[in-house]
């Protein structure tokens, strides 16, 4: 009798116990589940709101290329055309964009188009200059706010005055839609072209190579010092106390705020130095000092991985320390080292806040060229459009959001590759 | 400059590394002996002695050059009595007009007369350049070939030299920390001098504005930070509350429960989530989850605004989730497996083997974790910036707008700089607070995770 209610207490008291085990493993897969689906809706949301801008919207439009109004003649030189009046001719061509529209009209029908549009309509003409006194069809880019409004991110259906198009536009819209007048297509400006303000012409090419000329500055700098800093530490350097100071210093210099790095170039590179605001050489040394310490932890465990055989090898042969660990174990850790290089750059590239202490935050209309230019940067970039007002901007920060994850997505392939490519297993 | 200035360098090293080679293969031919180090060492010896020392005066005129000719376009600069001049925007004049004439109309005669100077220096500037680095470089060869005999050791030089730069290398951590340190403490060294300290640690008001204008005295601008750590460590803590049982649990999973295929799959997606710039989750808040916070807040009642330490702390707890994890993966992994043994042994099912012998014994590692990631969050800058806002507001309510010390040094650093008023200057004492918080943290999670790691091995 008692046996058995023993029995039961325990079988009981087990089945509580391993429901218990079961809720805990179910706990800890749920929690694993949760940050994943946090991971995929983030690139789902990213995906979703950024994928529209890689198309833009065209508007066909009638353009006459009379020499009247242009003030060119057929046999006119190159600087001739290139200075030829063709505001003139897209105010004719708006004006008679729809038949018979007053003047409160014209005014609304412009606002449908880019500011680009003179640039498109002269493009096009430098390109075919045979059109001089002929009607041409051609697609020219549509304003930001029709161009959001056809991808359905602004919504028609709130009231008018808190719409970026009033009514009379949208029924020219939807006239536009009807006539097959207007069209999507692949968006050029955004990889061409550098930030501007108008959502409609702005682009990441500018920001882009800014990036390439920082990452330039930090591989260029950091690469160097810390191969050499982590042979010193590894292979030479005697245990001392300056020693340690160095390697705590290291670690310590890991854990520090990437803004405080941003502080350091705007109190001593600029300040003190006085190198140029805002270029992708001021840029890129405060990354290089940031990614510094990481970089050194992935060289000096590369250079651990060697195995001591190797340079005792050389010893005993007769070579002197430096030349066994230059001509034995730096070249076997190389590929290493490299890997660790190109994971610090793409730390490097992510990052924000120590470029928008340099000054590298702003306006920068134009495709840097080189080093002491002043540049955007990517994420800064995404920063700016992130914060912008404007709605078209929203979806270009989602795009750029893009190309910097692939641009990510491949430095950090390529680094995969190198390491299963070239390290060898001991 | 720079282009041609590389290409002289890059013509020096050559010539002068063949040069060596074969001025030492000549003296000891004529002395009949043989050297005592290969030729290539003597070659390295000559090439070091026309590098550094032409690098040194190059990078040293790169960082000079255009502070000294400033200075003294300024200094001989004809300023009309009674003008009021700000010196940084009158240089930017000076410069446009010296680079582009066509700004040159309209200015007056002593702008043009200074940018004429100023371009009339930049030019002595550059034919002094490249002269001094020519005769630096020939300089330093001779100094090198007059030591070319085959007695001179130069591999035991070359050897010696080598240690310096790689010593050189190592300090570089040294000398940032070192530049860190000063620049922090030098500018807020300044902001001291007009904002007394304990208004800055005690006081509650934090209205960074300055007088515009000389003068003006409306609005004289308090700067008590309180607010501002308070928001930061409210920012901190949802943080916590989202990373600490999402990052735990699932470092637990992974390391007891999980198949090896399991953990192949996960800890790789981990890793793109600890890769994902800061800027992307800042994105990822702005356009997600603070409208979701704002909606959910309205449904319980509660008058949320649109970008609240709720939804930043969320975004950014996420972000550290793969730091906790794979720091407590790693620590977990690391409890010795007797331990674990032992307890199934005795009849513990998993749970209670976890809960009663990993977790405590591991728990020193698991708190260095915890610390780490706290420095982590409070350091962070672009999800804040983006998502929590910029108003101080001393509150523990999650729902509202609140602003952080990186906030902060952001909003004062953005736009112009001027390093004289105390809003410029702030950002300097806001970041060594920030510097030494963080320093501190990790000092002792290192200390705590070095001693956890000793009482295993």
């Amino acid at each position: 009798m008692n046996n058995s209610v023993a029995k039961e207490k325990i079988v009981s008291l087990r089945k509580k116990r391993s429901l218990e085990d079961m809720r805990f493993k179910y706990y800890g897969f749920t929690a694993m589940c949760l940050s994943l689906a946090v991971l995929v809706f983030l690139l789902y949301t990213i995906f979703s709101k950024g994928y529209t801008a890689f198309q833009k919207t065209i508007v066909l439009l009638e353009v006459d290329y009379n020499q009247e109004v242009l003030k060119l003649t057929p046999d006119s030189s190159d600087e001739e055309m290139e200075k030829g009046k063709f505001f003139r001719v897209k105010k004719q061509a708006i004006e008679n964009f729809f038949p018979d529209l007053s003047k409160s009209d014209i005014k609304l029908v412009k606002k449908l188009f880019s500011i680009n549009v003179d640039n498109e309509i002269k493009d096009y003409f430098l390109d075919n200059p045979e059109v001089i006194n002929t009607k041409q069809q051609i697609w020219v880019t549509a304003h930001s706010d029709v161009d959001q409004l056809l991808k359905g991110n602004s919504r028609r259906d709130v009231p008018e005055d808190r719409r970026k198009l009033n009514d009379i536009q949208l029924s020219y819209v939807d006239q536009l839609v009807e006539e097959n007048r207007v069209k999507q297509v692949f968006n050029n400006f955004f990889f061409t072209k550098a930030d501007s303000r108008h959502p409609e012409i702005a682009g990441v090419a500018g920001s882009f190579m800014g990036s390439l000329f920082t990452l330039f500055t930090v591989f260029i700098l950091s690469f160097p010092i810390a191969i050499g800093a982590s042979v010193y530490l590894e292979e030479f350097a005697p245990k001392n106390r300056i020693t340690e100071l160095i390697e705590v210093n290291i670690s310590n210099l890991a854990a520090v705020p990437s803004i405080v790095f941003g502080l350091l170039g705007l109190g001593v590179l600029l300040n003190v130095f006085g190198l140029p605001r805002s270029t992708p050489l001021v840029g890129g040394s405060v990354l290089a000092l940031m990614t510094l310490p990481t970089i050194i932890i992935a060289c000096r465990a590369s250079l651990k991985a060697v195995p001591p055989s190797i340079k005792e090898g050389a010893l005993a042969v007769g070579a002197t320390k430096t030349q066994a660990v230059f001509h034995h174990v730096v070249p076997l850790a190389l590929p290493g080292t490299l890997t660790g290089t190109i994971i610090g750059l793409a730390q490097a590239l992510g990052e924000t806040a120590p470029l928008i202490m340099i000054g590298m935050i702003a306006f920068i209309p134009n495709i840097p060229t080189g080093l002491t230019e002043p540049s955007a940067a990517l994420p800064v970039q995404i920063y700016l459009w992130v914060e912008s007002a404007e709605r078209g901007f929203q979806e270009k920060s989602a795009a750029a959001i893009m190309v910097i994850l692939i641009f990510l997505f491949m430095m950090n392939a390529i680094a995969v590759f190198l390491r299963n490519r070239f390290e060898r297993k001991w | 400059m720079f282009f041609w200035s590389l290409v002289l360098i890059a013509v020096g090293i050559f010539s002068s590394f063949i040069y060596g080679r074969s001025r030492i293969k000549l003296n000891s031919k004529k002395q009949g002996t043989k050297s005592k180090s290969l030729p290539t060492y003597y070659a390295q010896y000559v090439l070091m002695w026309c590098l550094f020392p032409a690098l040194i005066v190059y990078f040293s005129w790169a960082i000079f050059q255009e502070q000294i000719i400033q200075n003294i376009v300024i200094s001989n600069f004809e300023f009309i009595e009674g003008a009021v001049y700000n010196e940084g925007l009158l240089l930017a004049e000076i410069r446009n007009v010296a680079n582009n004439p066509s700004f040159a109309d309209g200015k007056s005669i002593e702008i043009i007369n200074a940018a004429s100077h100023y371009s009339s220096l930049r030019q002595i500037s550059q034919i002094s350049f490249y002269t001094s680095i020519i005769i630096i470089m020939l300089l330093g060869a001779l100094y090198a070939s007059q030591k070319l005999k085959p007695e001179f050791h130069a591999q035991h030089t070359i050897e010696r030299y080598i240690q310096y730069i790689l010593i050189f290398c190592s300090s570089v951590a040294i000398f940032t920390t070192i530049g860190i340190v000063f620049s922090l403490i030098f500018e807020s060294l300044r902001f001291f001098a007009e904002v007394s300290i304990f208004e800055f640690l005690f006081s509650t008001e934090w209205y960074p504005f300055i007088p515009i204008r000389e003068g003006q005295t409306a609005a004289e601008g308090s700067f008590g930070a309180v607010p501002i750590f308070a928001g930061t460590f409210l920012v901190m803590v949802v943080a916590m509350c989202v990373a600490v049982p999402l990052g735990l649990l699932t470092a637990i999973y992974l390391a007891e429960y999980a198949s090896q295929r399991v953990r192949k799959t996960v800890k790789p997606l981990l890793e793109i989530l600890a890769g994902i710039p800061t800027i992307v989750y800042g994105f990822f808040a702005f356009v997600s989850v603070a409208p979701f916070v704002k909606a959910f807040g309205q449904s319980i009642g509660i008058d949320a605004s649109p970008t609240s330490a709720l939804a930043a702390g969320m975004v950014m707890g996420v972000m550290i989730i793969p730091f906790i994890s794979s720091l407590s993966d790693d620590v977990i992994n690391s409890v010795p497996q007797s331990l674990r043994e032992a307890s199934l042994g005795i009849g513990a099912n998993k749970a209670e083997t976890i809960k009663k012998v990993i977790l405590p014994a591991a728990l020193p590692g698991i708190v260095g974790a915890f610390l780490l990631a706290i420095s982590r969050a409070i350091g962070e800058t672009m999800i804040v910036v983006v998502a929590a806002g910029t108003a101080p507001n001393l509150t523990g309510n999650p729902f509202e707008n609140v602003t952080t010390v990186t906030v902060q040094i952001v909003v004062a650093l953005i736009g112009d700089q001027e390093f004289d008023n105390p809003r410029t200057l702030s950002a300097f004492a806001l970041g060594l607070v920030l510097f030494v918080i963080t320093l501190f943290l990790n000092i002792i999670a290192l200390q705590i995770v070095k001693r956890y790691r000793e009482r295993y091995e």
